[in-house]
């Protein structure tokens, strides 16, 4: 899987939990989602399962910490994916 | 010097009737809310119906955002959320996400469980060694101050928020615990209220322990019969009720609508002494806490014109009316009026108190006593006590200035509220 097509199924995923339509809008590799789209840190949580979901993948605890960025998360996608 | 303390909003999620608009309807015309459900019978339970009220997704959209939904699966806090917010917009006030905090303003909400049937899932999924699924949802939807922490952020109180819970006590209680904290000044208006879920997993117990009705499977609305000869157990039900509080000066400075006055009333427990158990009423106790009521609202028995009581349908009707006659010293013509929600809705456990207490409200407000349905054969042992003309089976017009609400618990708890008609003195 390319990397833009893990972004675009990325911003589906994230979309119900934004709260800045506008870092929304602007979302790119270098967006992360507490402080530019405003997620709530709880909501954080649902949006790793929804990943797993989506990807079918597990995602251990050490690999979540880092989840914070779009540029992040595509990376620990693309490793699960590809282990 | 104390607050007066007046009720300027309301909002009610009812089994036969969902808003105040359809509720007050339902409750004039003596319309059952009572169903019977498949899902009780697949289960085995022995009693089969029960009142559960009737939302759609749409509605439930117009309360919870999206994302709030994501996930969701707590009936008590989607129907006291309902309550809560129709309450506060009821009162006047509007529901916007960006307002400034407000510390004049608190929440006391009751409920007995919180989102048992969200709890279920999260056992599952942790039994089934899957407990990294739980996700965010499963802790804020099952904590027991989950509706009093969904309705403060939704409405941004800084005041007090809090839950309590005390069985089917729990709505009155909340009352009174808002009541005293405007009336020693700690706050301007308090959003109170209790609900209950509507769940398998809720009434499963009461089911076990034989006190509702299996009688009326095939006739639901026939099913829940306060005060009636051949009550056979109470009818479970479910919803939630919501009254803004605020003190009189606060009501009057923004020409609010008011309802009702709130002039005092008491909580207190039997004990478990004294023939009061975990699960049956000290009448002594009982007795107490109905006059320190009248006490502590500064009337005299005499002067109470309606009572709405607990009145489940269970044995302990009569023994209630004999404690309510032993209390005000009235008896037979002499007796106030009385009536029972629970005929219509069942018994909605911790949500009953405020569910019935609104009811009770609206018939202040609209000068009426509604009617109790399925009592046309009133149980001797209450004949005896009181005239049968005081158990109105048809609504009737009522100049009523004066009514006591009362709720007594498992756990042997009781709390008595006392409502006026609001007059400038």
């Amino acid at each position: 899987m390319t990397k833009e097509e893990i972004i675009k199924k990325l911003t589906t995923i994230v979309k119900p939990y934004v709260q800045n339509e506008e870092g929304f809008k602007n979302l790119s590799e270098e967006t992360d989602f507490i402080n530019d789209l405003e997620i709530n840190s709880a909501n954080l949580v649902d949006i790793i399962l929804d990943v797993e979901d989506e990807f079918n993948i597990e995602i251990d605890n050490h690999a979540m910490e880092k989840m914070l960025s779009v540029k992040a998360t595509v990376a620990v996608i693309q490793e699960k994916i590809n282990d | 010097m104390k607050n007066r303390v007046v009720i300027t909003g309301l909002g009610v999620v009812a089994p036969n009737g969902v808003g105040l608009t359809e509720f007050t309807k339902a409750i004039k015309s003596g319309t059952s809310g009572i169903t019977f459900h498949q899902e009780l019978k697949d289960k085995g339970f022995s009693c089969c119906i029960g009142g559960i009220p009737t939302i759609s997704e749409e509605k439930k959209s117009e309360y919870l955002t999206p994302l709030q939904l994501r996930g969701f699966n707590s009936t008590s806090i989607l129907y006291g959320v309902m309550a809560g917010i129709d309450a506060w917009k009821d009162a006047g006030f509007s529901v916007d996400e960006n307002s400034d905090l407000d510390y004049d303003s608190g929440i006391i909400f009751g409920t007995g469980t919180s989102g048992i049937e969200k709890f279920r899932e999260a056992i599952y999924k942790i039994d089934d060694q899957n407990v990294r699924r739980l996700g965010s949802t499963s802790v804020v939807q099952t904590m027991a101050s989950g509706i009093s922490a969904y309705l403060g952020g939704i409405l941004g109180f800084g005041n007090q928020v809090t839950t309590n819970s005390s069985a089917c006590t729990t709505g009155t209680e909340a009352i009174l615990l808002g009541f005293e904290r405007i009336k020693n000044g700690k706050a301007k208006r308090m959003l109170v209220g209790s609900s209950s879920d509507s769940s398998l997993y809720t009434w499963g117990g009461f089911d076990a322990m034989r006190v509702m009705t299996y009688k009326h499977n095939e006739t639901p609305e026939k099913g829940s019969r306060p005060m009636s000869a051949t009550a056979s157990g109470f009818v479970p039900g479910s919803g939630g009720g919501a009254l803004v509080l605020e003190s009189l000066e606060s009501a009057l400075e923004r020409n609010a609508t008011i309802y009702a006055e709130v002039l005092g009333g008491n909580i207190n427990s039997g004990g478990q002494r004294n023939g009061g158990t975990l699960t049956a009423p000290n009448a002594t106790a009982v007795q107490k806490c109905i006059t320190d009521a009248i006490k502590d609202a500064n009337i005299s028995a005499d002067e109470i014109d309606v009572i709405n009581g607990h009145l489940t349908a269970t044995s302990k009707d009569a023994l209630e009316i004999e404690n309510w006659t032993k209390a005000l010293q009235r008896k037979g013509t002499n007796f106030p009026y009385i009536n029972s929600l629970k005929s219509m809705v069942g018994h909605c456990l911790s949500g009953a108190g405020a569910i019935e207490s609104v009811a009770s409200i609206l018939q202040i407000k609209e000068q009426f006593v509604f009617p109790n349905i399925n009592c046309e054969d009133v149980h001797p042992k209450i004949l005896e006590l009181i005239s049968v003309d005081k158990i109105p089976q048809k609504v009737i017009k009522k100049n009523i200035d004066i009514l006591a609400k009362a709720s007594f618990g498992f756990g042997d708890v009781n709390a008595c509220v006392i409502f006026k008609k609001y007059s400038e003195f």
